[in-house]
This record gives C-alpha cells, sequence and structure tokens, in this order.
C-alpha cells in the first residue's frame, strides 16, 4: 500500500501557471525528494498532492483510487511541515493523538500508537508539555511523530529541516532515513537542498519552474544529467559551464564539467590559468581560475593544496566525465 | 533581558512627556470623582480643590441611589455591552476569518465593503433603524440595541481581525485539515486562540462606546425598564436644575463596570503580547 499516480498535473493562480503538466509514479516503499529553486512549484506540487490546493487540472491517484475530490484527511496521508505547525494548546501526546481521535478511533488504540511513536523518536520524557516548552529540534520530532501516528499511505515532508540548524538537520536527516528503512512507508519529500535529496532519496524529481527537468536516482541525476538545468542544479560546487566553441567543438553549444573532474598542475596541462580565490575546507580545496580557453573555472580537489592567488597553473578535464549539451540545453548522448 | 541603556536626559524627557499626558487623561476623571463627593456648594466654589472634612459629602451618591431604579440601569448597560461585544466578536471573527482564508470572487470587494462601515457613522441611519425596530416591535427592548451596536462594532472587529488571521501560520490550519478538524473546529480552537490579543483590543475599541453612548437608548429605549446607566444619569439634567452631585456621582459610578471590563481584556491584551514575543 502506497503508491501514487499524478497525471497531467496543472494548477494555475489566476493567469499564472504554477503547474505545467506534471506526470509521475511514485511505486510503493520509495522515498522520492522534489528538489527545485524555489518558484518551481514543488510545494504547490505537494499541497496537490495533500489536497489542501485543488488542481486546475489532472488526476491525483493514491493506492489507484481517484483522490480529486477527497478531503485531506480521508487521503490516507500525513504530512510534516518546515513550520512544525504543532498545535499551540495541546500537549506533545494530544498533539500526536489528535488525527486518531478525529478519526474516532478508541483511546486505548490511541494511546497505544502514540506510545509506540514517541518511543521511536525517543520523545517518551516530552509528552506532557506543551510545544512552547520544546527546542527547534524536538518540535519537528513530535511534528514527524504526529505523522508516524496515523500510519499513513503516504508520507508528506514539506521542508521539514529548513528551520534547524545545521548540526541538528543532520541529526534529524539520519533520523528520517532511519524511519524511511524501519517504516518502508512511501515518502515524498520536498527541499531545495540538494544535499538532503542526494543523501535521502531513492529518486529525485528536479523541478523548475513548474515542469519535472529529470527523474532518477540521485547518482543518475549526477553522472548523467538531462540537461544544463539539472547539470548545474545538481552538484556542489556547481558544475562549469564551458562554450562548445571554445573548446574547437562545433557539435555542441556548452560543454559541462564538474569542479571535481578536473586535475591541476603547475607544470602542463590543457588549459593555462591564473588563480583567483582559494577556499581551503580541510577535506577539499577549491579553486578559482581563470584561464585563456574557458573564462572563469571552478576546480574541486580532495585534500589540503598549496595554491595561492596569482599562481599559474594548468588544468586538464577528465574527459569521460565531460558532458555536450546541445542548442536546446538538452544532453547530446 | 538586558537593555540597552538610554541616556538619563532622554529617558527624562519620555517620562516628562508620558506623565504629561497621563496628566492630562486622568484629569476630567479625578475631577468628576472629586466633585462627586462634595456638597453643591463645594462644587460650584472651589471645583478643583479636594473634598475637606467640611465639605465632604455623600449626598450626590444617596440620591443616585435613592432615586429611579440605578441597579436596573447598570444591569441594563452591562447586558447590551457585553452580548453585543460577544455578538461582534463573534460574527466579525467569523467574517474575517472567511475574508482572509478562503480564496473566493470579490473577496476583496467584499473586505472593503464591510470597511466602509467604519467610515460612515451608524447614526446616519437612525431613522430608518427606529422605523425597523418599530416594524419589528423590537423598541423598548434591549435587543433593539444589541443589534444596534452588534452592527455598530462589526466593520473595526471584521478589519483588525481579518488583518490578525492573515498572519495565523497557513500550516497549522493545514495540519488541521490533514488530521480531520473540520473548518468550524480550525476558526474556534486553532485561530481563535491565537488571535486572542487583537480579540481583546478589539472588545475594548467596541465596549466605550457603547457603555457611553446616549443616542440609541433615547430613541431606541427610553421606556423605564430598559435605560442604560448614562440615559439614566439624564434625569437629573433638567432644562433649568440640573442636579449637579447626583450627575457626578452617577457618571463616577458608571465609570467602574467599564473600568472592570477593561482591565479583564487588557490583561488578554499584554498576555497575548508577551506570549509572541518570549516564544
Amino acid at each position: 500500500m502506497g503508491s501514487l499516480q499524478l497525471k497531467s498535473i496543472r494548477k494555475a493562480f489566476g493567469n499564472h501557471e504554477v503547474l505545467k503538466g506534471i506526470d509521475l509514479e511514485v511505486k510503493d516503499g520509495e522515498f522520492v525528494i522534489f528538489v527545485g529553486p524555489s518558484g518551481c512549484g514543488k510545494s504547490t506540487l505537494l499541497r496537490v498532492i495533500a489536497g489542501l490546493e485543488d488542481a486546475t487540472s489532472g488526476s491525483v491517484q493514491i493506492d489507484g483510487q481517484e483522490v480529486v475530490t477527497t478531503p485531506p484527511a480521508k487521503r490516507g496521508i500525513a504530512m510534516v511541515f518546515q513550520s512544525y505547525a504543532l498545535y499551540p494548546h495541546l500537549t506533545v501526546k494530544d498533539n500526536m493523538g489528535l488525527g486518531l481521535k478525529q478519526m474516532g478511533a478508541p483511546k486505548a488504540e490511541v494511546d497505544a500508537k502514540v506510545a509506540k511513536a514517541s518511543a521511536m523518536l525517543s520523545l517518551e520524557p516530552y509528552l506532557a508539555r506543551r510545544p512552547a516548552e520544546l527546542s527547534g529540534g524536538q518540535r519537528q520530532r513530535v511534528a514527524i511523530g504526529r505523522a508516524i501516528v496515523r500510519e499513513p499511505k503516504l508520507f508528506l515532508f514539506d521542508e521539514p529541516l529548513s528551520n534547524l540548524d545545521a548540526a541538528l538537520r543532520v541529526n534529524t536527516r539520519l533520523e528520517i532515513a532511519r524511519l524511511h528503512r524501519s517504516l518502508k512507508a512511501t515518502m515524498i519529500y520536498v527541499t531545495h537542498d540538494q544535499v538532503e535529496a542526494m543523501t535521502l532519496a531513492d529518486k529525485i524529481v528536479v523541478l523548475n519552474a513548474g515542469q519535472i527537468e529529470q527523474i532518477g536516482s540521485p547518482m543518475e541525476l549526477y553522472n548523467k544529467p538531462a540537461n544544463t538545468f539539472v547539470g548545474g542544479f545538481i552538484g556542489s560546487p556547481q558544475m562549469n559551464f564551458i562554450e562548445a566553441g571554445r573548446l574547437g567543438d562545433t557539435g555542441a553549444k556548452t560543454v559541462g564539467i564538474r569542479p571535481e573532474h578536473i586535475t591541476l598542475s603547475r607544470e602542463s596541462g590543457d588549459w593555462k590559468g591564473k588563480v583567483i580565490h582559494v577556499e581551503h575546507l580541510g577535506a577539499d580545496t577549491i579553486l578559482y581560475l581563470e584561464t585563456e580557453v574557458t573564462g572563469l573555472l571552478t576546480v574541486r580537489l580532495f585534500g589540503e593544496h598549496k595554491y595561492d592567488v596569482d599562481d599559474t597553473v594548468y588544468a586538464s578535464p577528465d574527459k569521460a566525465a565531460m558532458h555536450r549539451f546541445g542548442a536546446d540545453d538538452r544532453v547530446l548522448r | 533581558m538586558s537593555k540597552a541603556r538610554m541616556s538619563p536626559l532622554r529617558s527624562g524627557f519620555v517620562h516628562l512627556a508620558l506623565a504629561a499626558y497621563t496628566v492630562i487623561a486622568l484629569f476630567p476623571v479625578v475631577l468628576t470623582i472629586m466633585n462627586s463627593l462634595k456638597d453643591k456648594n463645594a462644587i460650584f466654589r472651589t471645583p478643583l480643590a479636594l473634598p475637606t472634612a467640611e465639605t465632604f459629602s455623600l449626598i450626590g451618591y444617596t440620591t443616585v441611589l435613592k432615586q429611579g431604579d440605578f441597579i436596573g440601569y447598570f444591569q441594563n448597560s452591562l447586558i447590551v455591552t457585553v452580548v453585543s461585544i460577544f455578538f461582534a466578536l463573534l460574527f466579525g471573527a467569523m467574517a474575517a476569518f472567511a475574508l482572509s482564508e478562503y480564496r473566493f470572487r470579490g473577496n476583496t470587494l467584499l473586505g472593503l465593503y464591510l470597511a466602509i462601515g467604519i467610515m460612515i457613522p451608524i447614526r446616519l441611519g437612525t431613522v430608518a433603524i427606529l422605523q425597523g425596530m418599530v416594524a419589528a416591535g423590537l423598541v423598548n427592548t434591549l435587543t433593539a440595541l444589541i443589534l444596534v451596536y452588534t452592527a455598530q462594532g462589526l466593520p473595526l472587529a471584521i478589519f483588525i481581525l481579518s488583518e490578525f488571521m492573515r498572519t495565523v501560520s497557513d500550516d497549522l490550519k493545514n495540519a488541521g485539515r490533514i488530521d480531520g478538524l473540520s473548518e468550524y473546529a480550525i476558526f474556534f480552537r486553532l485561530v481563535l486562540p491565537l488571535v486572542r490579543p487583537a480579540m481583546a483590543t478589539v472588545a475594548v475599541f467596541t465596549m466605550i462606546p457603547i457603555w457611553n453612548d446616549l443616542w440609541f437608548p433615547l430613541i431606541l429605549a427610553p421606556g423605564e425598564a430598559t435605560k442604560t446607566v448614562t440615559l439614566g444619569s439624564q434625569v437629573f439634567i433638567g432644562q433649568f436644575v440640573t442636579n449637579w452631585n447626583a450627575v457626578l456621582a452617577a457618571l463616577s459610578l458608571a465609570i467602574f463596570p467599564v473600568l472592570i471590563l477593561y482591565v479583564i481584556f487588557s490583561r488578554q491584551l499584554i498576555r497575548g503580547i508577551t506570549a509572541g514575543a518570549v516564544k
């Protein structure tokens, strides 16, 4: 249980079209992440799946059941919000149990499920507290707990980690990954953070301007971006885009090469250039070069390297890891 | 919580301004109460003096309590004020929720239409209101006053509350929808508690003009059984002779219930503000 089909979902606010025909299939137990820049429609799409927004046209099926006219509470979903959205006047326990209570579940069953979920998230010490007495990380765990208690067919996460600080974000990310493994539930997760997307997802859906740019596993997107948008969006630092003409390649419009697929040497190489800025991160060293052939070029070296600004260096790309894009910005294979 | 220190000179000026304002605001109230405790000659001879042993007199209060049914008037005023506030807040909040929460055709226009009531005084419609009340057989009932005051309070209530309701997190309301709360439950159980400070503000703004109003009680409910305090006090103001002791005593007494109501609401107001700030 827990599959999802979207067929040509369109959504317009007035004359502004936010979703321009989304088709997607999510299999039972998959962890799917919608990723894209702000304003690409990913949150709107999640809201359409949840039933919080009506799509202008298109069909949403959960477990093969058309749910377009079903209210959110009857769709068998649970949602975790960026702002936690806990009920401020209820205790943690009542926050988690409210959904089941509304469905008319007997009190013993509600208590049992709340106890199970709070054990999973080690929330037992806080059950009697109100949200105002919890830290940000604890609040988000309560919000996740509230979703678990409902035992939904679909978990929907709307940027759940954006309000947490960096250390907590990593912890909560691990927690979500662990939950997905132990619950084996279908999860749909929206984020603008590609690290979250790469680390959590079975399948990433890259959205841009209301359209799906590419669907694939994290490594597929990294190794075989379908177009320049996906190439630039996935991977950090960003992929270098070089005008193909400058490299003497007349068949393509743009050539993309990731910063980690370039090697540097002081003696010889393909592209001669000058270092204009260096970032020492310990594990990585990131260099920004101005080369004669390619213009500005980002290079990522592993480990520590002693390069200084104004050093003359030679950069050589790994030819096998180059991506060629045509005039329509799609990859040439 | 530590604050940046202000220079003593600057804070001195601020306090001076605030103190001056307080004096100006309190002066008429203090004068009324002071003079209500003096005999008639002292009121006219030394209106600004405190009551002394010679001039002290409770004659005003005894007159007020003896003459007419003042307890009844107070009751009427309280019933009218409290019930009107209740309905103005309830219907105002409901309309504000609809305006702020739902997208529908004519939303902005409807909001503007409802806000126009802030600018156009309801008294312009007195004749029509009176005709309506006569036709409905509501003249000389408290219901007539409650209906008029509810209508009078609604525009401001809707205007202020809809602004506040826009600030209530959409996520929270959506979480409620996913948990199966009905729109009514979302309104009463999630949104209303969060806009309580705004409700208190509206209650205060609505309450004072209702309590002080003379116009509508005089026109719609002048009967003995439905007189409000403000109207009841008019007994002592004659065309030729005015019983100032009694008038001042009645006014002093009339301050207290509204003061108590204000204290109740302003508590809410302050609690709401700090709850939001400290989080």
